[in-house]
């Protein structure tokens, strides 16, 4: 089996997977709509303050939703030894991770940046504002999801994963929430926010190229 | 790895990566590293402190810059370091590798801290503020977060071999990435706020403080040095437990007493 192959029968399997267990999509993406909706709560709802706020609530929602999916990406298979069997597999390991990391962001990101738009409105964003957002959402989970998978393969089993997760990963999402936003807000501004923009697509191919390879040799140490 | 046979010892660097090795070299180069941070640290501080010059704007407040300039090189270097035995411990697979990299992350941490701490003091009678959301001030912070993350993998995970590689990869992908958070940040806040407080002396800085400031410096690598070596003690102590030699060495002052 060539390496495609191996990578287009990983991603099927999560998917299909995935697709069994569709409520647990659910409970992030509920997930995302509640933490949204504390915040006009918790800050009042002056219509002005909300939309000059609404990008930033909206990402920092986006990543923590993330962050809960992320054990999803390895913990079952660890646990039933399938992960063992992936890695025996007769092809490189950091394609089987890039096979998680897109399934994962298949069932995570794209449905956070389809229901965003509609957040946004109750947040006053106008449509360009909008669009942004979208455009960084998708552009911008798929790097989550990749620096995530490392995060996720370093801690498999280890004693209080779920909160050193946290910790490991919320430093590294630093520079895509930075640039997720701040295109947005230029957009606001008067920009056009496509330098924001190219930089977050920068850090996609980055950590999208690099990320698999090192994940999958966190893996093998889990695994051993 | 064949020994090399020819040659004084001390031209292979490997003959100390055996942990059994580096025990008694680390306990020897101790007290030097330590007698010279603490002489340094005196020389800084006396120089610093008694004969530097008032600052012509910031008044006696700035002398404070004698341990946040040093503290913060030395949280970012550390980090370098942290990574570099990280990069040799993945390739050479010498264990001695992790445990320094494992022994400088508490320092770091530290020196970090120590950063924001004195940057903080520093900032309220200048600035009029205790913080900043300015470029270095929130790399720093997130920094010291990618310290603690660190040394709370390490340390959670009970396996020595899978702790250490485990701490190897997370150190490489932080290194990686503090370089993008600076710039990320360096960027956002520019965006954001227009012109930021700098930070910057530039050149008018007389030369005993230059000087005082670089001693200090010398002495927080020195104790940094010391610490670490000190810390590599007691880990190679823990993982060679079971060992032979660990067991005579532990042995002899108990049949002295």
């Amino acid at each position: 089996m060539s390496s495609w192959a191996f990578f287009c029968t990983v991603i099927r399997r999560d998917l299909f997977l995935a697709w069994q267990q569709r409520g647990d999509l659910l409970v992030g993406l509920v997930f995302f709509v509640l933490v949204a909706c504390l915040f006009p709560l918790a800050i009042g709802p002056e219509a002005k303050l909300l939309s000059r706020i609404g990008p930033g609530v909206l990402w920092v929602a986006a990543i923590l939703a993330n962050l809960l999916a992320l054990p999803r990406l390895f913990q079952a298979d660890w646990q039933d030894g399938t992960l063992e069997q992936l890695l025996l597999a007769p092809a490189p390991a950091g394609m089987m991770v890039a096979g998680k990391i897109v399934a994962h962001w298949l069932t995570t990101g794209v449905p956070l940046t389809l229901i965003a738009p509609l957040l946004g409105v109750q947040y006053g964003l106008s449509s360009d504002l909008l669009l942004m957002l979208m455009a960084t959402l998708f552009i911008g989970t798929p790097v989550l999801s990749a620096l995530g998978s490392i995060g996720a393969a370093l801690t498999l089993g280890v004693r209080q994963g779920d909160m050193l997760l946290a910790l490991l990963v919320l430093p590294l999402y630093a520079p895509v929430l930075i640039f997720g936003s701040g295109a947005v807000a230029a957009v606001a501004g008067g920009l056009n926010g496509y330098a924001e923009l190219s930089l977050l697509a920068a850090i996609a191919c980055g950590s999208l190229f690099l990320a698999p390879w090192l994940a999958a040799m966190a893996i093998k140490l889990a695994v051993e | 790895m064949k020994p090399h046979a020819d040659g004084p010892r001390w031209l292979n660097i490997f003959h100390f990566a055996s942990p059994y090795q580096f025990y008694p070299l680390a306990g020897r180069l101790i007290p030097l590293f330590a007698t010279l941070a603490v002489l340094l640290a005196m020389a800084g501080l006396w120089l610093g402190f008694a004969i530097a010059p008032a600052d012509a704007q910031q008044g006696e407040g700035y002398r404070i810059i004698f341990l946040h300039v040093p503290t913060s090189w030395m949280a970012m270097l550390i980090y370098v370091a942290m990574a570099f035995w990280s990069v040799m411990h993945l390739i050479l697979r010498t264990r001695l590798s992790a445990m320094m990299a494992q022994a400088l992350a508490p320092t770091g941490a530290l020196m970090a801290f120590l950063s924001l701490f004195t940057g903080a003091l520093w900032g309220k009678p200048m600035w009029g503020t205790w913080w900043v959301w300015d470029a270095r001030l929130t790399s720093m912070l997130l920094l010291f977060f990618l310290y603690l993350g660190f040394i709370a993998l390490t340390r959670s995970i009970d396996e020595p071999d899978r702790a250490d590689k485990a701490g190897s990869v997370l150190a490489i992908v932080g290194v990686f990435n503090v370089p993008v958070i600076y710039f990320s940040v360096k960027w956002w806040n520019t965006l954001h706020q227009g012109a930021s407080i700098s930070m910057e002396k530039g050149s008018t800085m007389a030369s005993t403080m230059l000087i005082a400031m670089l001693l200090m410096s010398l002495a927080a690598w020195m104790y940094a040095i010391t610490t670490t070596l000190s810390r590599v003690r007691n880990l190679i102590l823990q993982r060679e437990a079971r060992t032979r030699w660990v067991q005579e060495l532990l042995a002899i002052p108990a049949n002295k007493a």
